[in-house]
Formats: structure tokens, C-alpha cells, sequence
């Protein structure tokens, strides 16, 4: 198996050993009483070395199965899975002593310590790093003593983190990493995140948050209902939408003008009307902002709400799907 | 650089777990120390017993008072008719005479004490009449260490709990970890599932050392039970059973979900034992038609070879076959769950 790569047809060894991860035409069914359930649908992915890498997408997109296939701890329905030009089913131990993984909700023993836990993980690997040093680097050095069932969320999420830092791996795969996280938690994970990164190895990590994708990863993969949708830089997406802010504002009831005068306003690109809101994306909001205004006075229509921000990965996801991202913003309707 | 071995690691683990768990500690401990005293002390070897016997007040009365009351294991009273019927009727006393031609004894069968109290009465007055009896006895009296209640129990609770201790610190255990996701972490890693299973076996038989010491201490310090077996004979029956529970208890454990589930399985298999196995009272009194069934329960096996080493002094080869069935019940489930095992 260890071949593989230099056989796969024209892919040249370079290519391959730039490559962490790929998987071709991924497919993962569950029967459940609900009927079949489809979590992953054709998915394919190709993963750089050095790359942080993200899996953006609501819950229930498939992001959690996509990464257990990659991580090996799930078989796939069909398709191909190639990681560090590997396939999972031989030589299993060779590759899991190179990953390192933390999964959503992993508790770990309430009453070892955090250095007994960071010990035993350690014990697992042939080679890695020192467990107070990986202690050190997610910053819990106070804590090293502490009983896990001491600590707090946050404190968990570094935990499990260092466990997964523990091997010294060369690909990290990391599930949900910042989920239910006060910000300044969230923000000491980015850091531990960047670092490793920096380093020149490779991560994997699913979110649901947009800002952490757009932070973090210098690729995202947009997920949906267990395909890929949008594939690219964080930039690269936002630019895709065509203008780099958004306008949103409400008039009062029946007063808002029609989309099409809207669109013929000098440098928007895109017009999004909801029920209440409307959303106009623009490349200049300094000459689109007059415009409107100009527009809604001339109409004596009363402008109730007005805010211009940059487009983020959210847009990008509401442009292709129609939906917001995360569940909770999903208004009843 | 430190060097890391995973079984030790692992080992090391449950050992802080197990001993940083009040609860666990006590259950495996305390709770066997504290049955055996209680039991020892509820059975322990009691004076002969002593019936309480009224003499209704009648002619004749006296003479009767004076005949029994020379005897030490009867209290012998005297009131009226109906003080003696209330009395009977309430159990302060077990019998009636009713002195007269003939003496009458007012008494309920079904009573043990009355029936006793019936045929000691009886005894003194017919004696005291000019009995003769025809048959010379003699009495030999047994209440040496080795045949009394507490010498059969403390075995008994040995067995039991080393079926309790490895069932719960091996099923309960593993169930929790897949509960918590810690076994699908696990199994994320590059450890092996041998090292795995043999921490955990090898932490239940660290925790079933004290356990021996605990119960078999009790019997020969405080009860005075006698060891007439070989210690090491002892302990390798009692790590062969700890180790067969614990394969029974991975079996219950290895697909479970739930704490629920795991502890229901575990006691449909530990329950029955508990009444049939002869841990309190003798397996033999249940219908031959059982035997063959209650003979081959692994509880049975371990708690039938325990007696006979340690209060018959049997060596290990002539508990052979009892040995062999027992590690068989610890290889089958293991092999099963081995093939069953569920880390997600």
C-alpha cells in the first residue's frame, strides 16, 4: 500500500507527497427509522500539505462523517480515501502513530490530572513530545494538576487539543474545536491552532462558525448536505459574490422599492430581498450608500434600519443555498 | 528521555480511577467486611434455647411448678385459665399445661418453640412418673471451628465477591469509557486493543488482592475460621475467578450503550447465582433435577473449590475439572467480545 502513490496513474510522487489527504466520490448511507439516510453524497476533497484546512457548514451536513471517514474511524459506504498517501484497512498503526485527532465530546477520565491523561495519550506514540511541554503550549502549565473534572469547557477543548498535539503529528484533524467556547477560549485555540500551523504541518477541522473559517483556514471547503458546494480561499470566496460589502436596510411595510431599481443603482452587484430586510451587495458602499438613500427620498419611503459590513463566508452560503448557516439564525418560517 | 509503555500507562490509570472513587472503593471493600461481620454475628453459635411454659392455676399445679423448674433451658410460670390462653395467644409463652388427668398441653403446632417446648415438658413429667427408658443414648456435642455457619459463609462471600468486583470494574467500566466517547479516542490513537484489555485486567487483579486479604481476614481473625488448604492454592482460585468475571463482564459490556443496559445484562447473569450458587446457603438444597445446571454455573465452580481448599485442605489438582470449567468460562466471553467489541 505504501506504493500507491507512485502508481496512481499521472499523479507524479511530488504531487502525492504534497497531498495529506484526498478522497474521490465519498458516499456514506445510514439506515435509520426515519429511512435511509444519505450524510455524505459525493464528496471530494484534496488536502495540501501545510494547508489549515476547513470544513464549513450547517449541523447535519456531513461535516462530523466526512472527517471520521478521513480519521479512519468510520468506513466509508463507497468512494476513495487517501491519507498521507495511505488507504485505511492496512498498516493502520503506522499511519495513527502520524495523525493526531480530537473528536467532538470526548470526555475524558474526571479524576486523572491533566498531566496523567497528557501521559497516557503520550504513552501511545513511538515518538512525540513531552506532555508537560504540550501542557505549556495550550497554555493549561496552572492546571497541570488539576483533576479534569475540575476544569472548565475551555479548559477541556485545550485538553483534548493537547492530546491530539501530543504524537507530534504531522496532520491534525479537529472536530467542532471552539463549539459552546466563551471568545477569549476561542481565541487561545486559534493560537495553538496558528502555531502548529506554522510549523509547516497540516490541519483539518470542521466548524460552523464563519469568522473562525475565514481567520483560520487558508482553504475552505463549504459542505451541504453532504457534498462540497464552494471550494477556495476565504477571499476568494467573499470576492466570488462580486462586491466586497453588504448593505442591509428595512423600509417600512409595502415602501421598499422594487428589486430591479435596486439593482440599477451604481455599483451594486447583487440584491437579496427577504421578508423585512433587504441585502445589497456592493463594491463601493461610498457611492451605492448616497444612491439608495437618494432613491428611498425620492420614493418618501421611511427607511427603518440601515448597516453596511463586509461580506463573510455566511453571505457566500446564503447566496448558494438560500439559507443561513447556523440553525439558531433560522427564523421559524 | 522518559520512555512510555502503554500497558503501564493505562494500568496506572485505572489504579488512580479506582482508588480516587470513595464509592468504588467501599463497594469492592467495605462492603464485604460489613456483610461478613453482620452475618457472622447474626449466626453465630447461641445458648441453648430457652421456652417459655405456663402452669394454669389448678389442683395439682405445685407439684408440676416444682418438677419443671428443675430444669435451666425452661422458665416455668403459674396464672389463670384465660391470662394463660392471652399469653399463648401473644407468644410470650410457647405452651399451656393444664395439670389434671390427663395433663394437657394447649399449644400450636406449627410453632417450632411449642413443638420443642410439647416434648421437653412432656420429657420431665413422664421421667418424674417413673419413666424407664429402654434405649441407653449418649450424646456427643459438635461446635468445633470448620462445620459451623460462618465458616461455610465466608468462602461463599469470597466467591461472590470476586464475581461483584469483576463484573462491575470491568463492564461498568468499559461501558462508561464508550459512553463518555473516551473508547472511540482511544481507538483514534495507535493503541492496541491488547494493551487495552490486559490493563484492565491486569488493574482487576491488583484491586482483588486487598479484597482476599479483606474477607479471608475476617474469617480467621475475628471468627476464627481455619485454613486447612495451601494460601497459594487459595490465591490462584481466586485470580482464576477474577479473571473469568472479568471475561463475563466484557461480554455483557463489549456492545452495550448504556450504563443502564450493562448493569441490567450483568445482573440477569449475577442474580441467579447469587441464590443457586451456594454463597448463603447450600446449593444442594435446590431439586436434582437443577443440579447438573447449578453444578456448571462458573459461581458454583468457584465457590465449591474455595471450600474445599480452605476448609477441607483439597489440594488444586482434585479441584481439576471445577478449575478447567472455570477458565473456560473466562476464555469463551472473552474470545465473543474479542469479536464483538463496539468502540464507537
Amino acid at each position: 500500500m505504501a506504493d500507491d502513490a507512485s502508481v496512481a496513474g499521472s499523479v507524479t510522487t511530488a504531487e502525492a507527497a504534497a497531498r495529506a489527504v484526498r478522497c474521490t466520490a465519498l458516499t456514506k448511507h445510514y439506515r435509520s427509522k426515519a429511512g435511509p439516510v444519505h450524510a455524505v453524497n459525493g464528496l471530494d476533497l484534496e488536502i495540501r500539505v501545510g494547508e489549515c484546512f476547513g470544513l464549513l457548514g450547517p449541523n447535519g451536513a456531513g461535516k462530523t462523517t466526512t472527517i471520521e471517514i478521513l480519521e479512519g474511524l468510520l468506513a466509508p459506504t463507497s468512494g476513495d480515501v487517501e491519507v498521507l498517501g495511505r488507504h485505511w484497512g492496512s498498516h493502520d498503526d503506522d499511519l495513527r502513530q502520524r495523525l493526531g485527532i480530537s473528536l467532538q465530546e470526548t470526555r475524558f477520565q474526571d479524576k486523572l490530572s491533566v498531566l496523567e491523561v497528557l501521559t497516557l495519550f503520550r504513552s501511545f506514540y513511538r515518538r512525540g513530545l513531552e506532555p508537560a511541554d504540550v501542557i505549556a503550549l495550550v497554555g493549561l502549565t496552572e492546571k497541570a494538576s488539576a483533576w479534569v473534572g475540575k476544569l472548565s469547557g475551555g479548559q477541556r477543548q485545550r485538553l483534548a487539543v493537547a492530546c491530539a498535539l501530543v504524537g507530534d503529528p504531522e496532520l491534525l484533524f479537529l472536530d467542532e474545536p471552539t463549539t459552546g467556547l466563551d471568545p477569549q477560549s476561542r481565541r487561545q485555540l486559534w493560537e495553538v491552532i496558528r502555531a502548529f500551523r506554522r510549523r509547516g504541518r497540516t490541519i483539518v477541522l470542521t466548524t460552523h462558525y464563519m469568522d473562525e473559517a475565514e481567520r483560520l483556514c487558508d482553504r475552505v471547503a463549504i459542505v451541504d448536505r453532504g457534498q462540497v458546494i464552494a471550494l477556495g480561499s476565504p477571499a476568494g470566496l467573499i470576492a466570488s459574490m462580486g462586491g466586497a460589502h453588504v448593505i442591509e436596510f428595512a423600509c417600512a411595510p409595502g415602501a421598499a422599492p422594487a428589486p430591479a431599481d435596486l439593482a440599477a443603482l451604481p455599483s451594486v452587484r447583487d440584491v437579496v430581498a427577504g421578508a423585512g430586510d433587504t441585502a445589497l451587495t456592493v463594491s463601493e458602499p461610498h457611492v451605492a450608500v448616497p444612491a439608495l438613500l437618494g432613491l428611498l427620498q425620492a420614493r418618501r419611503a421611511e427607511l427603518l434600519r440601515l448597516t453596511t459590513r463586509h461580506v463573510s463566508l455566511e453571505d457566500v452560503f446564503m447566496h448558494l443555498t438560500g439559507r443561513h448557516l447556523r440553525d439558531e439564525d433560522v427564523s421559524p418560517a | 528521555m522518559k520512555t512510555y509503555h502503554p500497558l503501564r500507562e493505562l494500568t496506572l490509570a485505572r489504579l488512580r480511577e479506582f482508588l480516587r472513587e470513595p464509592e468504588a472503593v467501599f463497594w469492592t471493600y467495605g462492603f464485604p467486611l460489613m456483610l461478613a461481620v453482620g452475618l457472622g454475628i447474626a449466626f453465630r453459635d447461641r445458648p441453648v434455647e430457652i421456652v417459655h411454659v405456663d402452669v394454669q392455676q389448678t389442683a395439682g399445679a405445685a407439684d408440676v411448678v416444682a418438677q419443671l423448674s428443675s430444669r435451666n433451658d425452661l422458665v416455668v410460670k403459674t396464672h389463670g385459665a384465660a391470662e394463660c390462653r392471652e399469653r399463648l395467644r401473644l407468644g410470650t409463652s410457647s405452651l399451656v399445661v393444664v395439670p389434671g388427668d390427663p395433663v394437657t398441653y394447649v399449644f400450636d403446632p406449627s410453632r417450632p418453640e411449642s413443638a420443642l417446648a410439647r416434648a421437653r415438658v412432656d420429657d420431665i413429667l413422664q421421667r418424674a412418673a417413673g419413666r424407664q427408658d429402654p434405649v441407653r443414648t449418649a450424646e456427643a456435642r459438635v461446635t468445633e471451628p470448620g462445620s459451623r455457619y460462618i465458616d461455610f459463609l465466608i468462602p461463599g462471600l469470597l466467591g461472590m465477591n470476586l464475581m461483584g468486583g469483576s463484573m462491575w470494574g470491568v463492564g461498568f467500566v468499559i461501558v462508561d469509557m464508550r459512553v463518555k466517547k473516551l473508547l472511540k479516542r482511544l481507538a483514534a490513537t495507535p493503541m492496541t486493543r491488547a494493551s487495552f484489555l490486559w490493563s484492565l485486567a491486569g488493574s482487576r487483579l491488583l484491586f482483588m488482592l486487598p479484597e482476599l486479604l479483606v474477607i479471608m481476614g475476617t474469617g480467621v481473625l475475628l471468627f476464627g475460621m481455619p485454613v486447612r488448604g495451601n494460601w497459594l492454592a487459595i490465591l490462584t482460585l481466586a485470580l482464576l475467578g477474577a479473571v473469568s468475571f472479568a471475561g463475563l463482564g466484557m461480554l455483557a459490556a463489549c456492545r452495550a450503550e448504556r450504563i443502564e443496559t450493562v448493569s441490567g445484562l450483568m445482573n440477569v447473569i449475577m442474580v441467579p447465582m447469587w441464590l443457586l450458587s451456594g454463597t448463603f446457603f447450600s446449593s444442594e438444597r435446590f431439586p436434582d433435577l437443577l443440579q447438573p445446571f447449578i453444578q456448571a454455573l462458573p459461581l458454583t465452580l468457584l465457590n465449591h473449590a474455595l471450600r474445599a481448599v480452605i476448609l477441607e485442605g483439597a489440594s488444586l489438582a482434585s479441584q481439576g475439572w471445577r478449575v478447567l470449567a472455570l477458565a473456560g468460562w473466562g476464555l469463551v466471553p472473552f474470545g465473543l467480545s474479542l469479536k464483538w467489541f463496539r468502540w464507537n
